[in-house]
């Protein structure tokens, strides 16, 4: 087993250990905490992959913004009520049968295509573009449209929300 | 480049530049927080430290020893693991972000040429970013586990500044990469040998420098610990030595922001360079760390100098004024950029 193999294991492990934390934990804050832990995990794995871009991103983006935002309004929430409230609704049976049915029928995928989960190979020629501006070239010439597309949808929703907000404050 | 016979010595010669970056990072900010108190003090007609050591030079060291010897009181209702976590996270990020700031060329010893930076990341100046936009947890977690009303409110105060001027101070560094084309702070700093950034980007720099010193919690916009309402802030129930990882984070903050604001503006180590070949290296880490020592005196001036903002106008400010025209900023660099490249 290569160094890149144990790390990838473990940065794996930790991922779905932090995940099943998130979910089990019955204070929202700790939950928040462990899924920072998950999102990190993940992005040690880009990084494994040469993705330092993405690694930023994936810090800046989840854990620097949208986890603090969260954080932000569990604060706020009265967490002594919270505690106190049943943890999982009665429908947990339902759950794990569709949690189950799930897992057979993406075990049976991998296992029918498992000829296409061979480890890539890195190329010998080094790439003569950095990360950043293979991720530029990508979204800015090869799917101009669809980026631009997404971003006014975003755009829509955010001025949707803000609407929304002010509609409910008069 | 390194092959894998040079790997040993790359190690050491990291772990090398890590320890001296580290300890000559400690000791400065040990003297930045000297330098603070006999600055204001003589702002104010006052003489500041006078007893310990010449001028008080020994002041930091009798503070160090105090925090380290004082009782850790951990009040009871607090929530345990993330009232440890809080300070540590704080502490440890603050001094990550140093580790890609580089603070000149490189240096010669025995043939072998040292670059000094501890790492140059291609994507050097995200890592920053990242890492800034990390801080904020030590300051929220501080405040909600230490499970008493100012804290918290300090914590969710400080919160929402760090979103609100992480957003201009990010779109601040935008305008100067899309000048120097790099994430990488060295490629960023050489691009600057004609002309420092200052004069392309003066608006640039100055959204960068506000939203820093609100990035810092600096004064004025100390909001988080003002302590006429909120008591200390965030660590109010902290003691010993959880407070003063807490106080040394703030001054590695402000060495990191103005360590970064002299490497994107003011040319990082560019500067005259004469002489035999070991001053030669050395002259542009004196250069850097001059520059960074006077944004270092003006963070302290302006506490000196200005009141603390009102809350609502800090956020007035922060998304009224400063985002727009960071907004307008990033727009009309873009597109000077684009035009001298067609």
């Amino acid at each position: 087993m290569t160094l890149l193999q144990i790390a990838f294991f473990f940065l794996s492990a930790l991922a779905l250990a932090s995940a099943i934390l998130v979910i089990t934990r019955r204070n929202a804050v700790h939950s928040v905490i462990w899924l920072i832990v998950t999102l990190f995990s993940v992005g040690g794995i880009f990084l494994l992959l040469h993705a330092e871009f993405l690694f930023a991103v994936q810090v800046i983006l989840y854990v620097g913004g949208i986890m603090v935002l969260f954080l932000f309004v569990v604060m706020l929430v009265n967490l002594d009520v919270a505690v106190k409230q049943a943890q999982f609704s009665r429908q947990w049976q339902l759950a794990l049968a569709t949690a189950i049915i799930l897992m057979a029928e993406l075990a049976y995928g991998i296992y029918r295509g498992h000829q296409g989960f061979t480890l890539a190979q890195t190329s010998a020629v080094p790439p003569t573009i950095g990360n950043t501006q293979a991720v530029a070239l990508a979204l800015y010439q090869d799917y101009m449209l669809p980026v631009e597309i997404a971003s006014v949808l975003l755009l829509v929703a955010m001025v949707g929300a803000v609407v929304m907000a002010k509609r409910k404050l008069e | 480049m390194a092959t894998h016979s040079d790997l040993p010595l790359l190690l050491l010669m990291t772990l090398a530049k890590v320890v001296v970056v580290l300890g000559v990072l400690l000791t400065a900010i040990a003297y930045i927080v000297w330098m603070e108190r006999k600055v204001v003090a003589h702002i104010q007609s006052r003489w500041g430290p006078y007893l310990v050591g010449p001028h008080g030079l020994l002041q930091p060291l009798a503070d160090a020893l105090k925090f380290l010897f004082k009782e850790d009181i951990v009040p009871d209702e607090v929530d345990r693991p993330i009232f440890w976590l809080a300070p540590l996270l704080a502490f440890t990020l603050a001094f990550l972000s140093i580790s890609v700031i580089p603070f000149g060329e490189s240096i010669t010893i025995a043939g072998h040429t040292i670059p000094l930076q501890i790492t140059d990341l291609n994507v050097g100046l995200l890592f920053v970013l990242a890492v800034t936009s990390l801080g904020v947890y030590g300051v929220a977690l501080a405040g909600w586990s230490s499970n008493s009303k100012f804290p918290l409110f300090g914590g969710l105060r400080s919160s929402a500044q760090l979103i609100s001027y992480e957003l201009s101070l990010g779109l601040a560094v935008v305008s100067v990469v899309l000048i120097a084309g790099s994430l990488s702070l060295r490629e960023i700093v050489e691009q600057q040998r004609g002309l420092w950034n200052i004069c392309k980007q003066p608006l640039g720099f100055l959204l960068y420098f506000t939203a820093a010193v609100a990035e810092t919690n600096r004064t004025p916009f100390d909001l988080p610990e003002a302590e006429a309402e909120l008591v200390g802030g965030y660590h109010t129930e902290y003691s010993s030595f959880k407070f003063a990882m807490f106080f040394m984070a703030e001054y590695a903050n402000m060495v990191t922001v103005s360590c970064l604001a002299t490497s994107l503006f003011f040319g990082g180590w560019l500067g005259p360079v004469f002489g035999p070949p070991l001053v030669r290296s050395l002259l542009p880490v004196l250069w850097f760390a001059l520059k960074v020592l006077a944004f270092l005196f003006v963070y302290i001036w302006i506490r000196g100098t200005l009141p603390r903002f009102r809350y609502d106008q800090l956020m007035g400010f922060g998304w009224r004024v400063m985002l727009p025209v960071a907004l307008l900023n990033v727009l009309g660099t873009s597109l000077i950029v684009a035009w001298r490249s067609v």
